[in-house]
């Protein structure tokens, strides 16, 4: 029997007769990390915001932990941590008093002083919001999401606008916090994010699932492989499906090296954007 | 899994009251605009207008003035605050973070109606100890005037803070709220007999400041803090106490209904 976290079907969600969602199914297995890939406007956060239970939806079907969201309740709000797409605002609460209020509202808090060593902010614990940098403050935001010990955490685009080298150090992050077994469900657009952290990916494009897999998975929809070497001076190329047979028959052609040789799969990228592209422009 | 009991409602609306005083207190804004300004207004207007016979009652403007100013520091620390900053936390959405925790939305307005308690209660003790000191205010003499103190200002304050939550609703923006409601605050003030006296106002702005509460708060107010000869001198001729009531508890009865119909815990924008 699934142990699945979400369930949703035939989700559908229109602004102003746009579909911003368009008839997504998706299911999310407990101790899984998925990331809802796509670029902006693809209908992610509206996702998202309707699984937190902060929107309504038009139709589909919808379970969050056995629960419809839009009968929200404290019991289900204690299982659930989020981080918003917007960052935490000016405050007067310290990041420590900001968690210590928080812990009173939960059956089985973190401890204050863990979540901000493992965040990184002790030596900030006596900060508010607005005299920390902007990573800071997501690294606050994170430590909010996960002081109640939630068994879902839904992230929404939580690196949106760092640098490459503090988005690793937050991917780190994450994967610390998440290693207990906790689902989460992020969403980015970054793909090298949704490669990085997640155990399966869905890609989404104007409001529908475009592509469903593992990053391994997703990569291996690529056409195949790209296998360049160079032969009588000439350099050669072949995409092919079966680059071992291919190999084999080179070897067979070469008493040494072969010169130039090298096979190249697509990148996850080329996936994407290949997605993305087709969905988009109907083209390629 | 070792099943532990959720935080009570109590300890939850006890630490929410902790946080809402820390906010208050700790906001420069606050502090000056909401807390101090009927002080600052009391010295200052006590010290400029210096009637001391108004009507020949023996009343000062001093003193007719203390109990201006008390109701609208009610006005002010219920109303006032709770629009501006339940408007501007809504933009920011820390109503939405609020909403996404376990707090139950009970325990979130009562720990709000605890810390306008505390702050006005602390608010008007100093109004009146400025009083008694500037004005030469007499406290309340008999369980009667004690009475009616506690009633106008229990009714008072409700109706305050229910309109301050109502308003955070109707305001689309909180960068906005405190442009808007200021100048609403002054004519109120203006009008209800708060930094003039009521019965010099022209007849039709009696009229209109009828309609709302502060005019009917300051008058309850008087009740407590001025002779019972100034009676003759009101408007009516009498305090017109069950008057005072009704008015109030009709603004707040109206005043909860707004605030149960259309509070909302996100921005219009974003659903």
């Amino acid at each position: 029997m699934s142990d699945a976290v979400v369930q949703v079907s035939g989700l559908v969600k229109s602004y102003g007769g746009v579909r911003a969602v368009d008839g997504l199914d998706l299911t999310i297995e407990r101790g899984e990390v998925f990331a809802l890939l796509g670029p902006n406007g693809a209908g992610k956060s509206t996702t998202v915001e309707i699984l937190e239970g902060f929107r309504t939806r038009d139709a589909g079907d919808v379970s969050v932990l056995g629960v419809d969201p839009v009968m929200a309740t404290r019991s289900w709000r204690e299982r659930v941590g989020l981080m918003l797409q917007s960052t935490s605002p000016r405050s007067v609460l310290t990041a420590r008093e900001a968690l210590s209020h928080a812990t009173a509202l939960y059956s089985d808090p973190r401890d204050v002083d863990e979540t901000l060593a493992a965040v990184g902010l002790t030596e900030k614990s006596d900060a508010k919001p607005q005299e920390l940098s902007g990573g800071q403050r997501r690294r606050l935001d994170v430590a909010l999401a996960v002081i109640g010990r939630p068994e879902l955490i839904f992230l929404d685009e939580p690196t949106t606008g760092f640098d490459p080298e503090a988005r690793r150090q937050f991917w780190g992050l994450i994967q610390s916090l998440t290693a207990d077994g906790t689902t989460v469900l992020l969403t980015t657009h970054y793909l090298d994010e949704a490669d990085h952290l997640a155990d399966r990916i869905g890609i989404l494009s104007a409001g529908r699932l475009v592509a469903l897999d593992s990053p391994a998975g997703l990569r291996s929809l690529a056409s195949g492989a790209r296998v360049t070497w160079t032969e009588d001076g000439t350099a050669r190329t072949e995409t092919t499906a079966a680059p071992t047979a291919l190999l084999r028959d080179l070897i067979a052609r070469h008493d040494g090296e072969i010169p130039g040789l090298e096979v190249v799969h697509p990148s996850l990228e080329d996936v994407y954007l290949d997605l993305i592209g087709a969905d988009a422009g109907g083209a390629a | 899994m070792t099943a532990r009991t959720a935080p009570s409602w109590w300890s939850m609306t006890a630490d929410r009251f902790v946080v809402e005083v820390k906010e208050f207190t700790r906001s420069r804004e606050q502090m000056i605009f909401i807390f101090f300004f009927p002080m600052i207004f009391l010295a200052l207007f006590g010290a400029i207008f210096n009637t001391d016979d108004l009507y020949g009652t023996g009343v000062s403007f001093g003193q007719y003035f203390l109990a201006g100013m008390i109701a609208s520091g009610m006005l002010n620390t219920g109303f006032q605050s709770l629009a501006i900053s339940i408007s501007i936390d809504r933009s920011e959405d820390v109503l939405k973070r609020i909403h996404a925790t376990p707090l139950p939305p009970t325990a979130y307005f009562f720990g709000k109606i605890l810390q306008v308690l505390a702050v006005s209660v602390v608010q008007v003790a100093l109004l009146i100890a400025m009083g008694a000191l500037l004005f030469d205010v007499s406290l309340p003499a008999d369980a009667w005037h004690w009475f009616t103190f506690v009633w106008v200002f229990v009714l008072g304050l409700a109706c305050s803070t229910a309109w301050g939550i109502a308003t955070s609703s109707l305001l689309r923006n909180g960068k906005a709220a405190s442009a808007i409601l200021t100048p609403v605050v002054l004519v109120l003030q203006f009008t209800s007999g708060v930094f003039f006296v009521f019965t010099e106002l022209p007849t039709w702005l009696q009229h209109f400041a009828e309609v709302f509460p502060l005019k009917w708060l300051a008058q309850g107010m008087r009740a407590v803090f001025l002779p019972e000869q100034f009676a003759a001198a009101e408007a009516a001729g009498s305090w017109q106490l069950p008057l005072v009531a009704l008015m109030l508890a009709v603004w707040l009865v109206a005043g909860l209904v707004i605030s149960a119909r259309t509070f909302r815990w996100l921005r219009l924008d974003d659903r």
